[in-house]
């Protein structure tokens, strides 16, 4: 049956190879090509007069101006970047911690214990991956603003009902990047939790084991791809976050990676530096990035 | 007599409390665990509530979001100003999403399917390496993603314009990974009996492809169709650093902008409404939808089909 498959593809490569096509040249165009221009523009120069940006398309050429540019930036004398990225790396952690702290216990109820409400607790939680981040942000904007509903309710129980939480508060941006993006988070981890074989903890209930050794000696190791899939599916786009610290805060001090990325790019002189930077954020991503895109490639093959 | 016999039953299979004895004593399995319970409806709470309360004073009488002075449109169409209605800006910013969700889906979904069907039969270690370029646009950061097309588009292929067609071909490629996936997966899981039956009962590839596997994959199309018009809704970073002039400013980039500005009001609230209705209707028809085309095959829950047009 294999080889009737391989023979009947065979015929009909030119066929595939059509369908296949279009999104092809789209990704290589608009997916990799991109990549090599960053590295020209990061590799290139500026014009002195005009303040553009001059790429340089032969790899051979390649300078290192906009690199030393970005290491004075990073380890030099009054250097913002260093601090921003150290931030960067504190808050992703934090709160990738928080959200799957929050989210194991949800999803594991609902893929466990939910039975017949499964569908109820579904759809809860899976509104909030419908409504926009914008949207979920200022509704926070709303409450948290010094006149918010959020102080009220300090004061109303006898705590300082006049804190500031949007002038530049490290709580509230780590508290708006779990809430942007635990929904996420409580998704993943419930896909694979439904996925583990309630047989398997039956039997070991039914070895002998306690209801928390259970839970610390299978349920904790089965779940392991799923936590790993969660972190990533946070993390990454939480390093290359910009916008959360600026809606919730806006200060200097919390700023982060993507800010200075996001603030070079719109300051014409400085793009190539801009390209430099988000070069080093790719190059520390690509370990996890390609480590997920094997494990899925991987999968994917032995299910096809 | 009556107690030997009970005797025997008790020790033949190691009964529940022989095992407690051994052990710590165990509570009873089914029982509900209500501190879980517990927590799992404060997260929801927590998640639920905040937005709710942001689109109930988008209906609020006064400017302030703190306290209700009385129910009200017109922040949608009463005020002749500020309304979304009114407000060139506002409105324009809602026409502007629509744009780029509907020509986004539009591009998108066909060559995601065409790149999955092709990539899924074709086979080779160029479609391996195609395959995971797809997975890599589906794992990077947004932003850097987002850096890399504005140097495309303003360094090297500059005939595409800052605004609608540098925002489309980003979308599109940011997006092409949902058909691409949930497509794929779905051929897996279809196989290629039937379609080798039609061809054996004479259809030609092609007309195998149309007639029969198109059919079976349309659930799965339908899907990631819903999938990227909503995540084109909700896009924000590819649009801001795309976009050009105000007039290609989609509703996410407006509510940014004007919140950063520190320009936040009740019209704010009624855009983010708006967003937020668009996306929900896209929800429900991709779940009645996909229910709908999904239906006859073995009777699948209501919650594979959430799960299923979640993406998961």
């Amino acid at each position: 049956m294999a080889a009737l498959d391989e023979t009947h593809d065979r015929r009909n490569r030119g066929l595939w190879i059509a369908l296949a096509l279009p999104g092809a040249i789209w990704l290589l165009v608009l997916f990799v090509v991109p990549f090599y221009v960053m590295l020209s523009v990061a590799g290139g120069g500026v014009n002195e007069f005009f303040q553009t940006v001059v790429p340089i398309w032969n790899p051979l050429h390649w300078s290192s101006w906009n690199f030393s540019a970005v290491w004075h930036d990073i380890f030099g004398t009054g250097a913002f970047i260093g601090p921003s990225a150290l931030r960067t790396l504190l808050y992703t952690a934090i709160a990738t911690v928080i959200s799957l702290a929050i989210a194991y216990p949800v999803a594991y109820f609902v893929s466990r214990y939910a039975r017949r409400r499964k569908t109820l607790f579904l759809v809860l939680l899976i509104a909030p991956f419908w409504v926009s981040y914008m949207m979920r942000m200022l509704a926070w904007i709303d409450l948290l603003q010094q006149g918010g509903f959020f102080n009220s309710a300090l004061s109303f129980v006898g705590l300082p009902g006049n804190t500031d939480w949007l002038g530049g508060k490290s709580v509230t941006v780590i508290l708006g990047l779990v809430y942007g993006y635990i929904p996420y988070v409580i998704l993943v981890l419930y896909a694979f939790l439904d996925r583990i074989d309630q047989s398997m903890l039956e039997a070991a209930r039914d070895l002998g084991l306690s209801k928390w050794r259970t839970f610390c000696h299978v349920t904790v190791p089965l779940s392991k791809p799923a936590i790993i899939a969660a972190t990533f599916i946070t993390a990454l786009p939480m390093l290359g976050d910009y916008y959360t610290n600026q809606l919730l805060s806006g200060a200097a001090g919390t700023t982060m990676i993507g800010n200075a990325i996001e603030g070079q790019l719109n300051s014409p002189g400085e793009i190539g530096q801009g390209a430099v930077l988000s070069l080093m954020l790719l190059v520390v991503l690509l370990i996890p990035m390609i480590y997920y895109v094997v494990s899925t490639a991987r999968a994917s093959m032995e299910n096809a | 007599m009556a107690s030997a016999v009970d005797e025997s039953v008790t020790t033949s299979p190691p009964s529940r409390t022989d095992l407690a004895g051994r052990g710590r004593p165990r509570g009873n399995p089914w029982r509900r665990p209500w501190a879980m319970e517990g927590f799992t409806w404060l997260y929801i709470v927590w998640s639920i509530v905040p937005i709710a309360i942001a689109v109930l004073f988008s209906f609020n009488k006064g400017a302030s979001q703190a306290t209700w002075q009385g129910f009200s449109t017109k922040w949608y169409v009463g005020n002749q100003v500020t309304s979304v209605l009114h407000n060139p800006s506002l409105h324009q910013a809602v026409i502007q999403t629509l744009v780029l969700a509907v020509l986004t889906t539009l591009i998108c979904v066909p060559i995601g399917v065409g790149f999955a069907i092709g990539i899924d039969r074709w086979r080779t270690r160029t479609s391996n390496g195609l395959n995971i370029v797809m997975i890599f646009s589906f794992v990077i950061p947004e932003l850097l993603l987002a850096v890399a097309l504005f140097l495309l588009v303003t360094q090297a292929l500059t005939f595409i314009k800052l605004g609608t067609p540098a925002e489309v071909a980003g979308l599109v490629v940011w997006n092409i990974s949902w058909p691409a996936i949930i497509v794929r997966a779905r051929l897996v899981s279809i196989g290629r009996s039937y379609e080798e039956a039609a061809c054996d009962l004479g259809a030609s590839r092609l007309g195998a492809i149309r007639r029969v596997l198109l059919p079976l994959l349309m659930p799965a199309i339908f899907a990631s169709a819903v999938l990227v018009f909503a995540s084109t809704v909700d896009d924000f970073v590819i649009v801001e650093q795309l976009s050009s002039t105000a007039n290609t400013q989609p509703m996410s980039v407006l509510i940014y902008s004007n919140v950063h500005a520190g320009l936040s009001g009740p019209a704010l609230n009624a855009l983010a409404t708006i967003m937020l209705l668009l996306s929900l209707l896209a929800a429900l028809i991709g779940f009645v939808g996909y229910r709908w085309m999904s239906r006859g095959e073995r009777t699948k829950s209501t919650a594979e089909a959430l799960t299923g047009i979640a993406g998961i």
